[in-house]
């Protein structure tokens, strides 16, 4: 048995070609679980990604929306709410109704037994070829009630084996389902961890059901964290990708983020996802009652900054529901009722989907290529070159700036400077534009969204937005329309930057932004 | 002797239904009920009442008498 750390792929291991420390361990054990997901060859070596990391890696993430940020503005996910019961409470949770944090809906989304779910995701596949990967999320823990979870994954994957499967938990059941998850081969799992101190648990969680009996306090904590560690180093042993999940509470755990982000990658966490609490009176969380803050958009970013160093960090995280169906962001559910499911004639079609993700594949390579072209051609000036700005970027996916401005729910967030356009997340925003008409009361909420951004990269804007973005400081950009994404944003830099040297404008720093709350829900 | 569950307030999460060492709680049109004639509040088999131990809803199951008493 390998050790956990041997098997650590670092942010330096993806993100940088020229940081050549590939990773520790070329042979991870692989006897218990597959690596599953052939679908689609990347080419090694040839688009962004497979150069800084081993390729059974790689496959295992190329398709998969949540771990690969190359992927995830092709490829779409969905989950099913199978698994309602949950075996813990968390303080930012209301189970009564759709969960805001995690991807962890209450009764509001529609509950499925294991057949309805498995039906409703063939019909789903076979509409959309971009959806690759399945998860099970909730509503609760899906290892609560894990019978459900696993008839659920053998079903589907007797019918549509090119799906991933992938499933969410708070971590208290999971050693005792480390086999379990093995055999069914599931290779993705994400683990909830928001604290690796009990005394810092106690003021998430108020208990957890163990053992038979409701345990409270500091207690309760302890037993959680020493699960999730755990189980996280024998997901990690068996060489099953997993993702942590944190909901960084300020003044909870915020200080404490940096040490969670140590203690995972220590035992092998392959992703780290730091995400905002999202707290709100209405939601009758007892954070939302005792008003507990979310964090702004740069308290948080200052925190995912601090564990840059730490286990690989994920910034495109959505906190979608879980019953979300579509490119990641884009809620397709009302199309997939269980009436509408019903009637459809459902015929699975592999060779669709396969010939669907051979174009992806072509057009992440050319993504790819475009953001290679556009960082050579950038000139590093002596004044310039430590401006690091971010743009937002409206996008309805396949990595090009394609979105009208009023069109956009979310903007894709990129952190600029001379030698990179970097992925840093999401704003999520309401929509400007509804019916052909700019609804001017959305337009200040917009503008706090992004108020830290120095550009804004859209295919088109209405002269009133674009005025009231200039007004608040705001470069609405579109120019770049249908362009590569990194494209666009290094040539907007190097314009930028080119008029700063000549001393036509003064760069200055921008302040804060406000993180939308509420969970993200449709589109209308 | 017997424990009931609040039918406004069970949000069907099913929580407790696989915990029951009776048996005794099943799925009921989207929440979950519980047979009285079953239910022993879980005595002989554990301290507390397991159901009652795992529901996420306050004062969602209650005595069965409570009730009747009200
Ligand atoms: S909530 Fe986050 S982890 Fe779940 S599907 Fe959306 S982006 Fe992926
Ligand atoms: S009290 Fe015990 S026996 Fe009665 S329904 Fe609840 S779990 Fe079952
Ligand atoms: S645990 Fe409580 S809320 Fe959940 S189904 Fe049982 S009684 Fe209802």
């Amino acid at each position: 048995m390998e050790s956990a750390a041997a098997s650590y792929v670092s942010l330096a291991d993806l993100k940088s070609s020229g940081n050549a420390l590939a990773v520790t361990n070329e042979a991870p054990s692989h006897s218990g679980c597959g690596t599953k997901g052939g679908e689609g060859k990347a080419s090694c070596g040839t688009s962004g990604g497979p150069d800084d990391m081993p390729s059974h890696i790689w496959d295992k993430v190329k398709n998969h929306p949540c771990y690969s940020e190359e992927a995830h503005h092709h490829y779409a996910r969905m989950h099913v709410a199978v698994a309602p019961a949950c075996n813990i409470q968390c303080n930012y949770c209301n189970r009564k109704y759709d969960c805001s944090n995690e991807s962890r809906p209450g009764v509001v989304s529609q509950k499925l037994t294991p057949e309805q779910a498995v039906k409703k995701v063939v019909a789903v596949a076979s509409e959309i070829p971009q959806m690759t990967v399945l998860g099970v999320a909730g509503p609760g823990d899906s290892l609560a009630n894990p019978k459900k979870t696993f008839d659920t994954f053998r079903m589907l994957q007797e019918q549509a084996p090119d799906i991933k499967l992938c499933l969410s938990t708070n971590g208290l059941a999971l050693p005792d389902l480390v086999d379990e998850i093995c055999k069914y081969n599931i290779d993705h799992v994400t683990i909830t961890i928001n604290m690796v101190d009990p005394e810092i648990g106690a003021k998430i969680y108020p208990w957890i059901f163990w053992d038979h009996k409701r345990v409270t306090g500091v207690e309760a904590s302890r037993i959680l964290h020493e699960q999730q560690m755990k189980g996280l180093e024998m997901l990690t042993a068996r060489g099953v990708l997993t993702k942590i999940n944190s909901v960084l509470i300020p003044g909870i755990n915020d200080a404490h983020m940096i040490e969670v982000n140590k203690a995972v990658k220590e035992r092998g966490a392959f992703l780290h996802n730091i995400m905002p609490l999202i707290s709100e009176a209405e939601h009758g969380t007892v954070f939302g009652l005792t008003g507990q803050r979310g964090p702004t958009a740069q308290e948080l970013k200052a925190v995912q900054d601090a564990c840059m160093g730490g286990a690989n960090l994920m910034r495109h995280c959505r906190q979608c529901r879980a019953d979300a169906v579509g490119l990641l962001g884009e809620d397709r559910s009302a199309e997939f009722t269980l009436d509408k499911i019903d009637e459809m004639e459902v015929v699975y079609d592999l060779d669709r989907r396969r010939s669907y993700q051979e174009r992806v594949e072509a057009e992440r390579q050319a993504q790819h290529a475009a953001k290679i072209e556009a960082l050579s051609a950038t000139e590093v000036n002596e004044l310039t070159k430590d401006i690091k700005v971010l743009v937002a970027v409206a996008t309805t996916g396949g990595g090009r700036v394609n979105q009208h401005f009023g069109h956009a729910d979310e903007f894709q967030i990129f952190e600029v400077s001379a030698g990179e356009a970097l992925f840093v997340g999401h704003r999520r925003v309401d929509l400007y534009c509804q019916g052909g008409y700019g609804e001017d009361e959305q337009l200040p909420s917009i503008v706090n969204a992004i108020n830290d951004c120095h550009a804004v990269l859209v295919s088109k804007i209405g002269a009133c937005p674009r005025d009231e973005l200039v007004g608040a400081g705001i470069d609405p950009v579109d120019r770049y329309a249908d362009e590569f994404i990194e494209k666009a944003a290094l040539s907007w830099f190097a314009d930028y930057t080119g008029r700063v040297a000549r001393g036509e404008i003064t760069h200055v720093p921008r302040g804060d932004a406000s993180i939308r709350q509420g969970a993200f829900t449709a589109a209308a | 002797m017997s424990l009931k569950i609040v039918a406004n307030l069970c949000t069907g999460c099913s929580a407790c239904e696989p915990e029951c060492p009776n048996d005794a709680i099943s799925e009921l049109k989207n929440i979950f009920v519980i047979d009285p004639a079953k239910c022993t509040e879980c005595e002989g088999d554990f301290d507390d009442p397991q159901c009652l131990s795992v529901c996420p809803i306050d004062d969602c199951i209650l005595p069965l008498e409570t009730e009747a008493a009200a």
